[in-house]
């Protein structure tokens, strides 16, 4: 029997599962859109996983993170539920011993990360603004007809990027579509496209940090050959794409459900059949004072599992 | 009258006994909700800060409610918040909702002004300056005995071993406060109060991280506009301190000048340069913080705050110099917990590790 790992990141955008074994190989993983729904997805994420292990490994510790963490967490039976800064930062010096900074670019969200001698000393989120993050891109590329698989082989071809506006996603599309008028060929504005993201980037997120090579460059986005080029240029040096680039927050959690199922001698796991099992949430609100608090109840097959949401305590419920 | 005010934490506790024993009506302005910024919103110029916003908001809801007069503060130094009033009343006035904005300076600025409105008060209430000076003796001793209350709370609410007590707690306490009618009831209530926190029922083992909040004074003492941070970080097992409780920040900024050394500290970073609203404060107070054994600091900001901003870019070098993270949270109209809760968890999570290795540090020294 080898003993997996399971863990999983429910994002805004994507949900990814992955089990490792005791040396950190990936056994299996899953990428699926989270849509909007996270417990049919992770349901669905689940049992596809579950399909694709070979026979004789055994899930013998579960972890989730990512935003929908705590929920997510219910519907597995985690053994630790981590927030994904810390997840990434677990994942990239498990890979790269010596990482310093790791930038990571989600859909919605980017971070930045700063290691020294394997501890975080540093972080950094996106707050208040979306430009330097995927769905920027995204929705660039959707104006363009172009899908976004190919835009980074388009940024490769570039021989003069256009320099664009990057502060905003939106003036941005309107200084694209002014670069376009002007007679810029598609490839320069691509690249153009990616240099503004990453100068947004770094003058967002990245304002102030001490970035020092190794640089390891994750989340989705990395997938982006034009970005990858981009940041290269701008840093001047070599970013590293780790081989799972997209799964990174799921592998971290899996080696903290390592860790912490280790240290406990056993799992919460669930198991990998839970299509069947009805996962349902009903909310109400609460009529004990004036800050009238949304309260969410959690049930699985009709049996209150979890109750959140008050500010007092009141009704909280953890099963867990 | 029917008198109302800006909602600034649990401060309203004191101005309400203030107004009605001055011979008015208070109009208890609601804690702000979605609801109040989306009145806010709605009428106030998009490029304002989140304090301006919900400020507005709020104004709104207590006319509803039939307010005739909002009692408001102005401020020294550049920051733009000591002009929002004059804004707030001219919008009002285009909305012709009939209402009169009055504006305190500190008396450090203008002497005469503050004096007159503070008479205008007193006349409009009936009051003779004796029982008056009575009423504001009263209202300053529940102001400090709110602040020491809700002090305590966060110095315990780490240690409480069912969640919530705590908060539930100091609600009851502030109750007690609020039905205070003289200095020696504040003084029972205040003693009772904390009677009923130290009854909390704690895990005293623990050995809390210890987190300073700093930033700009209203989004830093308004728990409804920052996420509730401290209760946040309180039941994540942190214990809290922030800079600003609202009686010491009148005494400082009103009666005399008293915030010297927090200013002196943050002089080698800014020398003279006054960069407005809380920004030198910010600096000042996270080296006081990193000094008095802080583990880290979180720096609140209204969402294009200039004197914030400003701080926040010196902040690297001062968290270098000085050995202490800080993590910057901008605050605007977005509501989700979720992000916030995501940064102060992998925060709390660095800074543990950070502790862990200090102490691993620690002990290889003493056996070398």
């Amino acid at each position: 029997m080898i003993k997996g790992y399971l863990g999983v990141d429910v994002g805004s955008v994507s949900t990814n599962l992955v089990v490792i074994d005791d040396q950190n190989q990936l056994l299996a993983a899953q990428y699926l859109r989270t849509s909007g729904k996270p417990i049919e997805t992770v349901q669905k994420g689940l049992s596809a996983i579950g399909e694709d292990l070979p026979a004789d490994v055994e899930i013998a510790g579960a972890a989730t993170t990512g935003s929908a963490r705590y929920l997510t967490s219910l519907i597995v039976g985690a053994d630790v539920v981590k927030n994904e800064i810390t997840a990434h930062a677990i994942a990239s010096s498990a890979l790269v011993e010596d990482v310093k900074t790791i930038i990571e670019i989600g859909g919605q969200d980017s971070k930045i990360i700063i290691l020294r001698e394997g501890v975080v000393t540093d972080f950094a989120m996106n707050t208040v603004c979306a430009a330097g993050t995927g769905s920027f891109l995204d929705q660039q590329a959707s104006r363009l007809l172009i899908s976004i698989e190919d835009f980074g082989n388009y940024a490769l071809k570039a021989k003069n990027p256009v320099r664009i506006a990057g502060r905003c996603a939106v003036f941005a599309e309107s200084d694209m579509v002014h670069k376009q008028q002007l007679g810029h060929n598609t490839e320069d504005i691509i690249a153009g496209l990616c240099e503004a993201l990453v100068r947004n980037y770094m003058n967002n997120v990245g304002k102030g940090k001490e970035i020092l090579a190794p640089v390891m460059f994750q989340g989705g986005v990395a997938a982006n050959a034009g970005l990858v080029q981009a940041f290269n240029k701008y840093l001047g040096l070599e970013v590293v794409v780790p081989q799972h680039y997209g799964v990174m927050g799921s592998i971290g959690a899996a080696i903290l459900a390592r860790e912490a199922s280790r240290k406990k001698g056993s799992t919460s796991f669930k198991g990998f059949n839970i299509q069947e099992i009805n996962f349902k949430t009903r909310s109400f609100e609460c009529k004990g004072c004036s800050n009238a608090c949304e309260v969410v109840q959690f049930f699985e097959n009709n049996e209150l599992l979890a109750r959140w949401g008050d500010r007092c305590g009141k009704w909280e419920l953890q099963a867990m | 009258m029917k008198i109302s005010f800006p909602h600034m934490g649990h401060s309203y506790v004191a101005l309400k006994w203030l107004v009605e024993n001055t011979g008015h009506e208070c109009i208890v302005p609601p804690e702000p909700s979605s609801r109040t910024l989306d009145l806010g919103v709605r009428h106030s110029p998009e490029f304002a800060c989140i304090p301006f916003k919900i400020l507005m908001g709020t104004y709104l809801e207590v006319i509803e409610k039939g307010a005739e007069v909002i009692l408001t503060s102005g401020s020294k130094g550049p920051c733009r918040a000591g002009l929002y009033w004059v804004m707030h009343q001219y919008i009002l006035e285009e909305l012709d909702v009939g209402v009169k904005v009055v504006a305190f300076e500190p008396p450090l600025c203008d002497l005469k002004d503050f004096f007159q409105k503070i008479r205008w008060v007193r006349k409009t209430g009936g009051l003779s300056l004796k029982e008056f000076v009575q009423v504001l003796r009263v209202t300053w001793e529940k102001l400090k005995a709110i602040d020491e209350i809700e002090k305590l709370s966060h110095e315990i609410r780490p240690y409480e071993t069912n969640r919530g007590e705590t908060t539930r707690k100091l609600w009851q306490a502030l109750d007690m406060l609020d039905a205070a009618n003289n200095e020696v009831d504040v003084e029972d209530a205040l003693q009772e109060g904390q009677k009923l926190l130290q009854g909390v029922s704690q895990d005293r083992s623990r050995n809390p991280l210890k987190i300073g909040i700093i930033g700009e004074i209203y989004v830093v003492l308004e728990p409804a506009a920052n996420h509730y941070i401290q209760i946040m970080l309180g039941e994540m097992g942190v214990l809290t301190d922030r800079s600003i409780y609202l009686s010491s920040y009148t005494s400082k900024n009103t009666i005399e000048n008293r915030e010297g050394d927090v200013l002196e500290v943050a002089k080698p970073y800014l020398g003279e340069a006054p960069i407005g609203g809380h920004g030198a404060n910010s600096i000042g107070e996270t080296i006081l913080y990193a000094q008095n054994g802080f583990d880290g600091i979180v720096q609140l900001a209204p969402f294009a705050c200039i004197p914030e901003i400003v701080a926040k870019s010196i902040m690297p070098a001062v968290s270098r110099d000085h050995g202490i993270p800080v993590l910057t949270l901008f605050i605007d109209e977005q509501t989700s917990k979720a992000g916030v809760q995501t940064r102060l968890e992998a925060f709390v999570d660095l800074l543990d590790k950070r502790r862990q290795v200090k102490a691993k540090r620690g002990i290889e020294r003493l056996v070398i």
